[in-house]
């Protein structure tokens, strides 16, 4: 390879790639924040199997749930604002996007969660004289979050790897970053490279801790 | 030369554990051999070592006069080549105690498989020749079921008549019917007997007694991996000259003598 | 919400969107292809008794998996051109990335089918004579793929979607071409709403089929 490697080029320039990794994590945690309650919500309205609003729980998750990430960037920065007649910030559309579309990812780890306990243990608890709420308090949720742990966690990282498409749309995250770098630098390959292992480090460092944790709060069944 | 298969000073260790310990045998052309011994004496290792599913450590086979492998400078160690191994498994054919038939592919299906893709056969020979074997085995009226459908006694009678198809020089029989009702084990026990009549060379481990007395030419009763006791039926069963021999067969409480001896 | 909806003008374009239609089809069927064999390929190597193999195996999927598609097609596009003195042109190099990245995820859809199938098949074939090749060929690849059929449409999916980020690079797929349209005819709402409406159709139909094609494997036992 004739190429002359110089990842010092990027390290002198990097306070650009620095604030776009600070916000990476700050897009990924505020589609989280919506993401969340977002999901829970909607698992919830799809347990209690109500005609209206079970439907509409159904139709959020199957419509988010195929719609391309990207997609519904490019929608809710280019149309949405259209229609609601607001102009949204780069960061607000693909917060809304992609917490939304994370939401409904999250409501199927939920409601696959809660499934997953076996209809023995629900039984035990009503035997025991507990109501719905301490039910789930005490007996089911505590079960169900072990085993949604490493699918929540797989969601959580995929969300990560997707805030890398607000680049699309121009948001100063990490990949925008790295290509204003790249053209400043003229060293797109050391730039990239930089990105790329930083997601890699990121995200697999992440993973082992997880799967470290899962080992140690692991219940034998 | 009748000789089918020799076997000189067989090894094979699984880890620290000696599996076999220096096995001879020798089977001719058209014998039925029935191998007993007790769970962990290394009948069903000694079967697969037959047709290399598990590789000897230290033994000479000769199959049909053909030393198979290669001697390496290690005195009775063999190395084998991978082709010369997927040709000989060609020619022995094996029925397992789970039959293992495929069951993403009918039953005539399952037959047809070898002879199409290992002997170059067209569909319709393959197809002749599967119906001749299913019907050898009393099973042709199945020919287009998959094997889900099937009783255990039927599958294997399918898995026998799918060894037969690649007309194999010996057959081996890893305790066929272990894993069968009892009910179903005569019907599978009754193609093989069929078989040998017919004169195939057969190797077979079982526990069942009654056929070892009735159908095998000879009788090897295995312990810790040696030939402990070798002999006619009449021998071996009836008038064991070993102890461990007698032992044994005294837990097989299910087997009686014959009332009166013809 | 004064705005007016107006799908007609759609109509109108449909020659361009059709180019768009075929681009996406094009790109995702080039990568579903590529990406099952390399799933296969490294599926067999994390499953080999030889440990460096084991281990190309596990680095490519690590490596690929942690690592954003975008991020992957920009240095395909961008970075890798400089080390080998070609440029690739835009398919080539968003085919690169996308198979790759899916490539990892179908490796260890595929590595567990393969483990799924029992020790038993293995030597039934074996016996009769069939090589490695032989008997991946004909009885276990056969039974593995029939018994990953859901994960594997799940990641077919996941590929069309993904094929969505190409137009970052100016790849003609289906959002490529309607960003170019909705910047023609000044309407974003309609064009970026029928895209949405576009893979939320076509992927639900593709989870259909594979419901149906599941339902029916299933009686072949």
């Amino acid at each position: 390879m004739e190429y002359h490697w110089d990842f010092g080029a990027v390290f002198r320039h990097s306070e650009l790639l620095i604030e776009g990794a600070k916000s990476t994590f700050r897009l990924a945690g505020m589609a989280m924040l919506i993401a969340i309650p977002l999901g829970l919500a909607s698992a919830l309205l799809r347990l209690t199997r109500l005609p209206v609003l079970s439907w509409v729980a159904v139709l959020y998750t199957d419509l988010f749930r195929t719609s391309p990430s990207i997609v519904l960037i490019y929608w809710f920065f280019f149309a949405f604002p259209l229609i609601v007649g607001i102009d949204f910030s780069t960061f607000t559309a693909v917060s809304l996007a992609l917490g939304l579309q994370t939401g409904a990812y999250m409501s199927e780890v939920f409601r696959g969660g809660i499934h997953s306990i076996k209809p023995g243990q629900w039984q035990a608890a009503k035997a025991l004289g507990m109501g719905v709420v301490p039910a789930l308090r005490y007996v089911i949720l505590p079960q169900a979050i072990r085993r949604m742990i490493p699918v929540f966690f797989t969601r959580l990282t995929e969300l990560f790897k997707t805030t890398s498409l607000a680049a699309a749309i121009s948001y100063a995250e990490i990949v925008q970053m790295a290509s204003r770098t790249a053209s400043e630098t003229f060293r797109p390959i050391e730039t990239f490279t930089v990105v790329a292992l930083f997601f890699f480090v990121v995200i697999f460092t992440a993973s082992q801790a997880v799967r470290f944790a899962e080992r140690r709060f692991a219940v034998p069944e | 030369m009748d000789e089918v298969l020799r076997v000189e000073n067989l090894h094979k260790h699984f880890g620290a554990l000696h599996v076999l310990r220096g096995i001879d045998l020798a089977v001719r052309k058209s014998e039925t051999i029935v191998i007993i011994g007790a769970s962990g004496s290394g009948k069903s290792t000694l079967l697969r070592c037959l047709n290399f599913l598990e590789m000897p450590n230290e033994g000479r086979i000769t199959m049909e006069g053909k030393l198979v492998g290669r001697e390496t400078r290690k005195p009775g160690v063999m190395s084998y080549s991978t082709r010369e191994l997927n040709a000989l498994r060609a020619r022995v054919g094996m029925v397992f105690q789970q039959f293992n038939l495929f069951p993403h592919m009918t039953v005539e299906g399952n037959v047809m498989i070898g002879p199409m893709k290992l002997r170059g056969m067209s569909e319709a020979a393959a197809r002749k020749l599967a119906e001749e074997n299913l019907q050898r085995v009393g099973i042709l009226e199945k020919a287009k079921e998959y094997p889900a459908r099937l009783s255990g006694g039927q599958q294997q009678r399918v898995a026998i008549a799918r060894a037969l198809a690649m007309e194999p020089s010996m057959m081996l029989f890893d305790e066929a019917t272990s894993a069968l009702d009892p009910e179903l084990v005569g019907e599978v026990l009754l193609s093989m007997r069929r078989l040998s009549d017919e004169g195939m060379t057969m190797l077979v481990v079982t526990h069942e007694l009654g056929f070892a007395y009735n159908v095998a030419d000879r009788v090897i009763f295995i312990e810790n991996g040696q030939v402990h006791e070798e002999g006619t039926p009449q021998e071996v069963l009836l008038n064991p000259k070993q102890e461990r021999t007698r032992e044994f067969l005294r837990s097989h409480t299910l087997f009686r003598l014959p009332e009166a001896a013809s | 919400m004064g705005h007016e909806w107006d799908f007609a003008f759609l109509l109108e374009q449909r020659q361009f969107i059709l180019r768009g239609l075929m681009g996406t089809l094009y790109l995702s069927l080039t990568c579903i292809g590529a990406g099952v064999a390399l799933g296969l390929v490294f599926a067999t190597a994390r499953l080999s008794s030889f440990a460096p193999l084991r281990l190309i195996g596990t680095c490519y999927v690590e490596f690929f998996r942690n690592i954003p598609a975008l991020v992957q097609i920009f240095w395909c596009y961008f970075a890798l051109p400089i080390l080998t003195g070609m440029q690739p042109s835009v398919f080539i190099a968003a085919a690169t990335a996308i198979s790759l990245y899916a490539g990892a995820y179908l490796t260890e859809i595929l590595r567990s089918g393969i483990q799924s199938i029992e020790m038993g098949q293995w030597e039934a074939a074996r016996a009769m004579g069939f090589g490695y090749f032989g008997q991946m060929r004909y009885v276990v690849l056969p039974q593995a793929l029939r018994n990953v059929v859901p994960p594997l449409t799940n990641q077919i999916m996941e590929i069309v979607k993904t094929t969505t980020v190409a137009s970052t690079i100016a790849y003609g797929e289906i959002l490529y071409s309607a960003k170019l349209l909705s910047d023609q005819e000044f309407r974003p709402i309609e064009t970026y709403t029928a895209v949405g409406l576009f893979f939320i159709v076509a992927l639900t139909l593709l989870s259909f089929a594979s419901n149906l094609l599941e339902r029916r494997l299933r009686c072949y036992g």
